[in-house]
């Protein structure tokens, strides 16, 4: 086939393609979310889900029909998504399932730098790691194979480097004569009750010592023959990092570091001089040879923080541990002129309130000048952590918190916040903001269930806040468009949080570069 | 071209079409037959912070990510912007500002980045038509006029 210029994203989305998957589930977050919008583009089905753990349940169900699916999401949709993958792991699938899991080493946009490799380790799945955009169609393609010669899923982890460089790909002809949907059933597999989970866990272990034989054997890593001085183990974007910063030296190449091609690696060690684990993120590698009794370096603690590149990779195999150059900053990121977030939160800080956050757009109001967000940890936080902090605080501080939602984290993990709310509710009541702006803006404006439209921006039903707020037993709900009602948007809140009650407050107003894009005016935006 | 890698950096602000122009140069080489690589970070950029890519072509090419102290050719497309670059430069580096084009001629400041790739394909052994092909290929129809207005200015300044 033709060679392509591919981002690693859009070579992932192919190799889906290739591979035949019926269907791709997902939720955005940046690096992964291209993903699932090339697969639509390239005729692929796709969708996003309310939240990673449905998107893996979704896929899991399209596997169960007995064809191919796969579920996209950042690594820390992987937390959300964990029920579904230790499960799985032990009922196996009967289509191919991946898990596209995209970590973000220095956390060029995330909240912490994870390491996937461990939720692989700890569900007992295999786990592939590309290193640049062919690896990444060829390793997709591998994955689906694994998946479902095995009958286990299996996680394709990208990191924040493969997923948004371009490198040439030479794709292969697709899979053909795949199977039909068609259910089976098969109750002591697909059921997963003590009595039925007990083999099945066991099943799960047979299967990771037959693919742990068949990846120290015929598993996609390779060795390339260099000087006997050096030996490096590497996986992942630091194999280019590390080939470019010694080109003499041997390399033992990891493509599937979970079960990891322990005897292989062990040989390589004894095969060399000084050998030297190369990796981002966690020592995953470097202890796993260790514990099974290799000798190898690997980098100082210094370099487990950030990613890797051609500097960091000389620097480690030089031992180098003194202070590194700290990189220029440049201009942060702001709030787009005009954006309607940015008016709640001048609202808020005018009130002095105590502002439980959460992610999006949004969080950028916690940094100057603004400096309005008090608190912000994960998707979904803002009601969970208000609540406590309203339940516990001195009566005048409490009345003090609000806590504030994006309209597609409300829909991913807010639901259940405000069922609490509404079940365990504060003495002094509680106030909570769902800012409404029709889209996913953060990760560069994908649909959700709230906007009414589906990833293909064709319509669907359409959630309906205010709806939500009143059958979960909340007596007032208000809605606001916090530029054109300002006053009237800051006196509701400020009635709000004088009352020991609960309130909703839908603070609806579209994000301008959404507006921008669909060709709309922001001056026609308005209203 | 010989077996040297050649590192172009291309810099600005989000919003300024700094993606856009690392995808046509990217395409162009890749287009010339030869090994190319493109690194950049997204997410956050729609809100004007700084905003780079690195395109990285030769015979064949490792690492997405330009070493520091390798950069063959800094392009900005904001000269404020450099300090922010300067420690990864070297005496050799090609520094190109956006000062080396007249913009009371550009027909529309948004064509500023391919004015920037006309500037840069001066230095740079690839055939005029090749890069209007690939900028005809990946900009919609309705901009094709003033963006090659804007490469053939920035092809003529100095
Ligand atoms: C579990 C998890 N999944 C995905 C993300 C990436 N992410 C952060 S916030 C966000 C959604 C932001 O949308 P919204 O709440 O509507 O706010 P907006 O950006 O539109 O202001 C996403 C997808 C994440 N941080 N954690
Ligand atoms: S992208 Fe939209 S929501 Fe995000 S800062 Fe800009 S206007 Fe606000």
């Amino acid at each position: 086939m033709e060679r392509k210029f591919l981002m690693g994203n859009e070579a992932v989305a192919l190799g889906a393609l290739h591979a035949g998957a019926a269907r791709g589930a997902g939720y955005p977050g940046t690096p992964s979310s291209e993903i699932l919008e090339v697969f639509n583009q390239l005729g692929g089905k796709a969708e996003w889900a309310p939240n990673e753990k449905v998107a893996a349940e979704v896929a899991l169900g399209v596997s169960f029909a007995g064809v191919r699916s796969f579920a996209t999401m950042k690594h820390v949709g992987l937390n959300v998504a964990a029920d579904v993958l230790f499960t799985a792991a032990y009922s196996g699938v009967d289509g191919a399932l991946v898990f596209v899991v995209a970590d973000d080493p220095g956390m060029a946009s995330s909240q912490n730098e994870q390491d996937s490799r461990r939720y692989a380790v700890a569900a007992g799945v295999p786990l592939l790691e590309p290193s640049d955009s062919q690896e990444a169609y060829d390793f997709a393609r591998c994955a689906f194979e694994i998946s479902e010669r095995w009958k286990i899923p299996v996680i394709l982890k990208l990191t924040t480097r493969v997923c948004h460089s371009g490198t040439v790909v030479t794709p292969r002809a697709p899979d053909a004569d795949l199977p039909a949907a068609h259910f089976e059933r098969n109750i002591p597999y697909h059921v997963m009750v003590p009595g039925h989970a007990r083999p099945a866990h066991r099943r799960l272990r047979q299967k990771l010592a037959e693919i742990a034989e068949w990846n120290e054997k015929n598993g996609p890593n390779k060795e390339i023959k260099g000087s006997k001085d050096l030996g490096i183990l590497v996986s992942g974007v630091a194999f280019e990092h590390a080939r470019e910063a010694a080109p003499e030296a041997s390399f033992f190449k990891i493509g599937m570091s979970c079960p990891l091609p322990v005897k292989p690696m062990l040989d390589f060690i004894a095969s060399v001089d000084r050998a030297v684990v190369i990796e981002e993120n966690d020592p995953y590698m470097a202890d796993a040879v260790r514990a099974a009794g290799g000798t190898v370096e690997s980098a100082p603690e210094m370099y487990r923080f950030g990613e890797l590149n051609v500097n960091r990779v000389r620097r480690i195999l030089a031992g180098d541990t003194s202070p590194e150059a700290v990189p220029s900053k440049g201009r942060p990121p702001q709030l787009c002129a005009g954006c309607p977030h940015a008016v709640t939160f001048e609202i808020l800080k005018q009130n002095n309130c105590i502002v439980a956050g959460d992610i999006g757009c949004y969080t950028l109001a916690a940094l100057q000048p603004l400096a309005a967000m008090d608190t912000q940890i994960c998707m979904g936080a803002s009601l969970g952590v208000g609540l406590g902090l309203r339940h516990v605080l001195p009566r005048e501080e409490a009345k003090r918190v609000v806590s504030v939602i994006g309209d597609s984290t409300f829909v991913h993990s807010g639901l259940t916040g405000l069922a609490e709310m509404t079940y365990n509710v504060p003495e002094t009541g509680h106030v909570l903001l769902i800012l409404d702006n029709s889209t996913t803006a953060m990760t560069g404006q994908q649909e959700h269930p709230g906007t009414g439209r589906l990833l293909d921006h064709t319509p669907t039903n359409r959630l309906d806040y205010e709806k939500v707020a009143r059958a979960m037993n909340v007596p007032n709900v208000g809605t606001f468009d916090p530029v054109q009602q300002r006053a009237a948007f800051e006196a509701a809140l400020i009635e709000a949080l004088g009352k020991n009650e609960l309130t909703v407050l839908i603070v609806r107003r579209p994000c301008i570069l959404a507006m921008v894009r669909k060709g709309v005016k922001p001056a026609d935006a308005e209203g | 071209m010989n077996e040297k890698v050649t590192s172009i950096k291309v810099a600005g602000l989000g919003g300024m079409g700094v993606l856009k122009s690392s995808l046509i140069l990217a395409e162009v080489f890749f287009r010339q037959g030869l090994d190319v690589k493109k690194a950049e970070v997204h997410g956050m950029s729609q809100r004007g912070g700084s905003i780079c890519s690195d395109v990285r072509f030769g015979k064949k090419v490792f690492s997405p990510m330009i070493p520091a102290g390798t950069i063959d050719f800094l392009v900005l497309f904001q000269e404020d912007q450099f300090p922010l670059y300067e420690a990864e430069c070297s005496p050799d580096t090609v520094i190109l500002k956006p000062t080396a084009i007249d913009l009371s001629r550009l027909g529309n400041r948004k064509a500023l980045n391919v004015a920037m790739i006309g500037l840069l394909s001066r230095h740079l052994d690839v055939p005029v038509d090749a890069w209007l092909k690939v900028i005809r290929e990946i900009l919609p129809q309705k901009l094709h006029e003033v963006n090659e207005a804007a490469f053939e200015l920035g092809r003529l300044s100095a």
